[in-house]
């Protein structure tokens, strides 16, 4: 069997608001756009990989919150509606989704194996989280690749962001080595903005654009230094500054999900590509690819 | 008005695990008996509304309020999955539920009620309401944790809510599904192996029992940012359920309490406290936080002017009782001068007014209130200077009143005041309104009348009246 690979890594955050201004036939609401600069970030995003034939999307969602290990969705199958609890008025999403439960286990089973705590999912009345749910659609909306979704382990809440990064970065050990052992071509997904500090007032017209924007300065310059050293190649001064980040820029990478990814793909020395840069209800999103299939030589 | 009341209170743990499993470790049982008990009591009580304060529903914009008659699905937990799944289908008051969001608003709240199908309800509401409203007999109301939100916010959360059940004249049972310590074990464990994450867990928890044993709600409330920073995940800003609850119960120290059940759930901290509004006469609060009636916040940040705020503000019922002014003086004595404590102090060593023969000056008058010092209609800033929404007609007729107070004082009557000269500090904005109490008031007295626009006046006020009578023998 082939060596499995990873194809892409993408940082690919999860706001309804960008399903919502899209306006696709699965969610209830209806928008008049907004948002454009991200969404058409993800349309860049698309095609960059429109032409990389992979097996599957590996996703770690920051509100599938779990406090007590980190766990995987364990059933082929999941449909259902997705309401965002915190704006329902945006997203009601029919969501139909397909899992790779093999290569799921298979994380799992590595997981466990350096001893961290691991659970599949195995109730078929779950509802899968909104998180998930709008990345997966907004990274492909035809939802024709099985995904494996990993929970968010809040450690970060229970001890500290050097905490949740040693357990995240053995998680993108275990990620990676079960992904090369597999045989598949596969995706990686952290779904998280950066900074995380939310207006609390809505505009009367949701998508209206002209009240949308960071929510501070020192926001603004966290977001930046950031994305900047996704662009030169430098993921492992994200991990060294991630405790700072994260509390200053109350980002939401206090899920997991960024360490995780940068792990995963073996902590990058080569550029990202920033496909899009743009603020939601005042916090900071990028859509940003590593693309690895450029830099990392398949043993195939 | 009706005389609505909260007649009976309790604290309930959040977890699923009284639901799904009690069988599987004795203090789950216990926890699960106490919530029967629990049901039992608030169906004795012939509550007619259950109001779910949880800490498991997270808001952002504001406090959102369930407002779907009938929110019916299947809830899993995120955690405890492998428990099994609660299928619900609640009774929802969605009538309290819009009038609670208006009298929010009404407050200076961000709130609105949210009625979709398929809405995830949370898994602290619906442990709460699954066990302790069984048959669905008794109709129910949920609010959200706004993860901003701080303890003005929340206490007005409260009385807001307590607005409705007085004009409803409701019986009211108000829930906090929450947990005392919420660290859990990070690691799976078995049934049998559950207990109380860590010492200094247990004896926090302890203490914060022993408190609402006695009654001492307020105390455990102002506890809250300790309890925060002592036995709490730090998952959002500030431990709130307790500053809701004491709200809802008047921040008082003296209820009768009962802790029904405490137990471990995967470690963390749960209980079931019975806070009964019949005084216990152990003691009244010492209470050294300010209170607020209303909220006026960060809830701007969009630069939007809330049309709501400005259709909506304070009003003389509700008035705002931070006045964020100078310091206040006893109204000087002298020949002649006219005081009364029915009015508001002066902020400076000046009378009330002062009568001069058959003629009565008075002292600038604004719209504070004797007593409390509140302005009815708001503050027009805070303490920083920052612009607040507020009704100048609830301000012009508070001016009136007190125009009042001080003429009748001196034995003289409105139809009295001969002159009046009227300092408004936004004349584009309040003249109108303004205009139309003075028509209704003093413009049927017929005094003569000059109105200036002026920069600033001592306090956060709006208009103000300097007003001469004719008082002959």
């Amino acid at each position: 069997m082939a060596k499995g690979q990873i194809v892409a890594g993408c940082l690919a955050p999860h706001p309804p608001h960008l399903v919502y201004a899209e306006n696709p036939p699965q969610n209830e609401p209806v928008a008049e756009g907004g948002w454009e600069q991200l969404r058409w970030g993800y349309e860049r995003l698309r095609a960059s990989l429109a032409d990389i034939d992979y097996d599957a999307i590996v996703l770690l969602s920051p509100h599938w919150q779990t406090y007590v290990g980190t766990h995987f969705l364990g059933l082929d199958h999941f449909e259902g509606l997705s309401v965002d609890p915190i704006f329902p008025n945006l997203f009601r999403y029919h969501y139909n989704m397909n899992v790779d439960v093999e290569l799921a286990k298979a994380i799992h089973d590595e997981a466990e194996a350096a001893g961290l705590p691991v659970k599949m999912m195995e109730n078929p009345d779950f509802r899968v989280d909104y998180g998930t749910i709008t990345t997966g659609h907004l990274f492909n909306p035809d939802w024709d690749k099985p995904l494996v979704v990993i929970s968010s382990n809040r450690s970060t809440a229970y001890y500290s962001v050097e905490v949740m990064q040693e357990i995240m970065i053995e998680l993108g050990k275990v990620t990676r080595k079960a992904i090369e052992a597999s045989g598949k071509r596969v995706v990686v997904l952290a779904s998280n903005s950066l900074s995380h500090r939310h207006f609390t007032t809505e505009s009367e017209v949701p998508e209206d654009m002209s009240k949308e924007h960071i929510t501070s300065h020192a926001m603004h310059l966290w977001d930046m230094r950031i994305i900047d050293y996704m662009r030169s190649g430098q993921a492992q001064r994200i991990l060294d500054e991630m405790p700072e980040f994260t509390e200053q820029a109350i980002a939401e990478s206090d899920g997991g999900g960024l360490s995780w990814l940068l792990s995963t793909l073996d902590v990058p020395d080569y550029p990202a590509i920033l496909h899009g840069y743009g603020t939601i209800i005042g916090t900071g999103n990028a859509v940003v690819e590593w693309p690895c299939h450029a830099h990392e030589v398949s043993e195939a | 008005m009706s005389s609505g009341e909260v007649v009976a209170s309790f604290v309930v743990p959040v977890h699923p695990h009284t639901v799904l499993a009690p069988g599987q470790n004795p203090g789950w049982q216990r926890l699960r008996d106490a919530l029967d008990e629990a049901a039992q009591t608030i169906q004795d009580l012939e509550a007619d509304l259950i109001i779910v304060y949880s800490t498991t529903w997270p808001s952002i914009i504001g406090h959102q309020i369930q407002a779907d008659p009938n929110p019916e699905w299947v809830m899993v937990d995120h955690d405890f999955h492998d428990l099994g799944s609660i299928p619900y289908s609640f009774n929802i008051d969605a009538e309290f539920a819009h009038a609670w969001d208006e009298a929010n608003r009404q407050r200076g709240l961000q709130s609105r009620c949210v009625n979709y199908k398929g809405f995830p309800i949370d898994v602290g509401s619906v442990v709460a309401l699954t066990l302790l409203n069984p048959d669905n007999a008794i109709p129910a109301v949920i609010v959200s944790s706004n993860m901003y939100a701080n303890r003005s916010e929340t206490t007005v959360l409260a009385k807001s809510c307590l607005d409705v059940i007085k004009a409803q004249g409701r019986r009211a049972v108000a829930i906090t599904a929450m947990s005392l310590s919420n660290r859990m074990f990070t690691d799976f464990i078995s049934p049998d192996e559950d207990k109380i994450h860590s010492l200094k867990d247990d004896e926090w928890n302890r203490k914060i029992l022993e408190f609402l044993e006695q009654g001492r709600l307020e105390d455990v409330g102002q506890l809250s940012r300790t309890i925060q920073q002592q036995i709490r995940v730090q998952k959002v800003v500030a431990f709130k359920p307790m500053w809701w609850l004491s709200a809802m119960n008047g921040n008082r120290n003296d209820l009768t309490g009962r802790v029904m059940a405490y137990e471990a759930i995967h470690g963390a901290g749960g209980a079931v406290v019975h806070l009964d509004p019949t005084s216990s006469g152990v003691g009244d609060k010492e209470y050294d936080e300010d209170d607020v009636e209303y909220y006026h916040g960060e809830r701007d940040v969009l630069d939007t002017v809330e049309e709501e705020e400005v259709e909506n503000p304070p009003t003389a019922d509700a008035p705002n009782e931070s006045s964020n002014g100078p310091d206040l003086w006893e109204p000087t004595e002298a020949k002649g001068s006219v005081n009364t404590t029915a009015a508001p102090k002066p902020v400076g060593a000046y009378p009330h007014a002062r009568r001069v023969g058959d003629m009565l000056f008075l002292s600038g008058v604004g719209p504070r209130q004797p007593g409390t010092n509140a302005i009815p209609g708001g503050p027009i800033h805070d303490e920083n200077g920052d612009p607040l929404p507020y009704d100048i007609k609830a301000q012009t007729h508070a001016v009136v009143d007190n125009v009042k107070r001080i003429v009748e004082e001196a034995g003289a009557s409105m139809d009295q005041v001969v002159d009046v000269t009227t300092f408004l500090v936004d004349m584009k904005r309040d003249f109108q309104g303004y205009n139309e109490v003075w028509a209704e008031t003093l413009g049927k007295v017929g005094p003569t009348r000059t109105t200036l626009a002026i920069d600033a006046l001592p306090t956060p006020i709006a208009v103000e009246m300097k007003v001469i009578v004719h008082m002959p023998e």
